[in-house]
């Protein structure tokens, strides 16, 4: 009840806001450009290649607008002085962060719909198959969770949203550059590096169309961990 | 009932308050005094659970604030110094939003509001955005939303900074309506404010407890020391000798037209008999002995300059 509380509140701000429609407008702005400039602006190709394209684009623009989208979650509470009602509301911190995830994570959902369009037209005009588009936006929502987890730990550290969002793009990005490191350490650090990578080592196997297991276990893995690190900032505000 | 028991909360390593102890009664408003870095805003932190304390206890009709810190919070409401309020909501909408993040349900939010409407004088901007309010109108949803869910002890920090005339009679006749029921505790640095509006009041300095009692009590625990003298005189020749009298604890000038100079004195215990000829045989001609009439002032700077213990 109070998680849905928070998270109708947050909903609510984003919607009556501008950022929230400006973010969404343009990563689709991006995501339409990209599609028009490499997925179909490459000659003749498979269908299926350029569904692949599709979702390797989505995968850049899904993170970026997840760590803008959760840039404000806590910074904006704290600078507004609004994280009061919060920290006086008998609600427990883990509710806090959550109503806070499930609302970036609605708005995150609602833009990558948004972007069905592009697989829709494929589909049209091409030969692919349900199951693809399907298990692509699965790999899609499934980063968009871990980055709007790591967007959250960065909003909770950081009263200022510049900041959270800087600290949380160095923190996806690292993540994401743990394949190249992988390939310059010695085991056993390259299996545990190469198995951080959050694109490079997950994410592809989405974009062809394979459900793998192991994949969402890590995407899910990230998001509770840093869900979880944004709980103990929380609470160990009331200690500092 | 209300009880703080040697309350401690510490910054790093730094106390920012020290074994502070008081109690207030249901029905009572008592006023938190102190020079800024007093640690008053602190205190109300711990008390309303925002801050844990490092050590201590702070009770709520015996519920404890570390034990059951979501029991206290639904009995605690607290308005700090800027009203913590959603400008994108109506004033309705937020109240019932603020309700329910208290726990409570729809139904009891919507009989709820019109009540603490009426209570902090809010009819007829139910469905003003709240970004479109003044600054005292703000004000008033703030503490309608502070008794929403009708807590025990309602915590109001500096809750007249700002207003204009007006608005701090408006503001001052809400606080009384709060008091009835509750045990409320503000801080304010506008001493007329506090001596208006709070049965007894709680002195901070330093982080800890210096003095508490009601206005008259307090008084009485300096009228038998401090004194205002105006002799006729230069005021730095008249400084200058206080300084250097071993009767003398403390002497703060005042401000008189020549030949005249004045000074309020603090001595060290009721030796006024003893003090006054004194004046006279170090050849100032003394004009008027008084007892400083600006009551509550001279305990603030009293209390918090000697550093007198409770």
């Amino acid at each position: 009840m109070n998680v849905l509380l928070i998270a109708r509140r947050d909903l609510a701000a984003y919607l009556h806001g501008v950022s929230g429609y400006a973010i969404i407008a343009a990563v689709l702005f991006l995501d339409g450009l990209l599609f028009n400039a490499f997925a179909l602006g490459r000659g003749a190709q498979y269908s299926h290649e350029v569904l692949q394209q599709f979702f390797y684009f989505a995968s850049g623009t899904t993170m970026t607008a997840a760590v803008l989208l959760t840039m404000r979650s806590f910074a904006e509470e704290r600078t507004q002085g609004t994280q009061l009602l919060l920290d006086t509301a008998p609600i427990a911190d883990w509710q806090i962060v959550a109503g806070k995830y499930l609302a970036a994570m609605g708005m995150l959902t609602l833009l990558t719909l948004l972007t069905m369009y592009m697989p829709a037209l494929i589909f049209v005009n091409g030969k692919v198959s349900v199951a693809h588009v399907a298990v692509g936006y699965l790999g899609l929502l499934a980063l968009g969770s871990a980055t709007t987890a790591i967007g959250l730990f960065g909003s909770s550290l950081f009263r200022s949203q510049v900041a959270a969002a800087i600290f949380s793009g160095v923190v996806v990005g690292a993540l994401i550059l743990c394949w190249l490191l992988s390939e310059i350490t010695d085991p056993p650090f390259t299996d545990v590096i190469a198995y951080m990578a959050l694109y490079d080592k997950h994410f592809t196997a989405f974009e062809k169309g394979r459900l793998v297991t192991s994949a969402l276990v890590y995407y899910g893995s990230v998001t509770f961990g840093f869900l979880l690190l944004s709980t103990r900032v929380h609470e160990g505000r009331r200690w500092s | 009932m209300i009880e703080v028991r040697e309350l401690t909360r510490y910054y790093g390593h730094t106390p920012v308050i020290e074994g502070v102890s008081f109690k207030i009664a249901r029905g009572e408003i008592v006023g938190l005094l102190g020079l800024n870095g007093a640690g008053k805003t602190t205190t109300m932190r711990v008390l309303a659970g925002v801050l844990s304390p490092s050590s201590g206890s702070v009770t709520v009709d015996g519920t404890d604030v570390v034990g059951a810190p979501d029991d206290l919070k639904r009995r605690i409401g607290f308005l700090p110094e800027t009203p913590p309020q959603y400008e994108d909501m109506t004033v309705a909408a937020f109240l019932a939003h603020a309700g329910k993040l208290k726990g409570m349900s729809s139904a009891d939010v919507k009989r709820r509001i019109p009540e603490v409407v009426a209570q902090a004088h809010l009819e007829g901007r139910e469905n003003q955005v709240i970004s479109t309010l003044s600054h005292g109108y703000r004000k008033r949803v703030g503490v309608a939303q502070t008794v929403i869910h009708n807590p025990s002890l309602v915590i109001l920090d500096e809750p007249i900074s700002g207003l204009d005339p007006v608005q701090i009679v408006e503001m001052r006749r809400v606080i009384r309506n709060l008091g009835e029921g509750r045990a409320v505790l503000i801080s304010s640095h506008i001493l007329n404010e506090i001596s208006q509006t709070c049965d007894r009041l709680v002195v901070l300095h330093g982080g800890r407890k210096i003095a508490e009692g009601t206005e008259a009590e307090l008084t009485r625990r300096l009228g038998d020391t401090r004194i205002v003298i105006t002799v006729r005189g230069g005021q730095q020749e008249f400084e200058a000798w206080l300084q250097a009298n071993p009767r003398v604890e403390h002497c703060f000038p005042r401000v008189v037209p020549a030949p005249f100079a004045s000074a309020i004195v603090d001595l060290h215990g009721d030796i006024r008999e003893q003090f006054i000829p004194e004046i006279a045989a170090a050849g100032f001609g003394v004009r008027l002995v008084e007892v400083p009439d600006d009551e509550l002032e001279e305990i603030f700077l009293g209390l918090t300059r000697t550093g007198a213990t409770a």
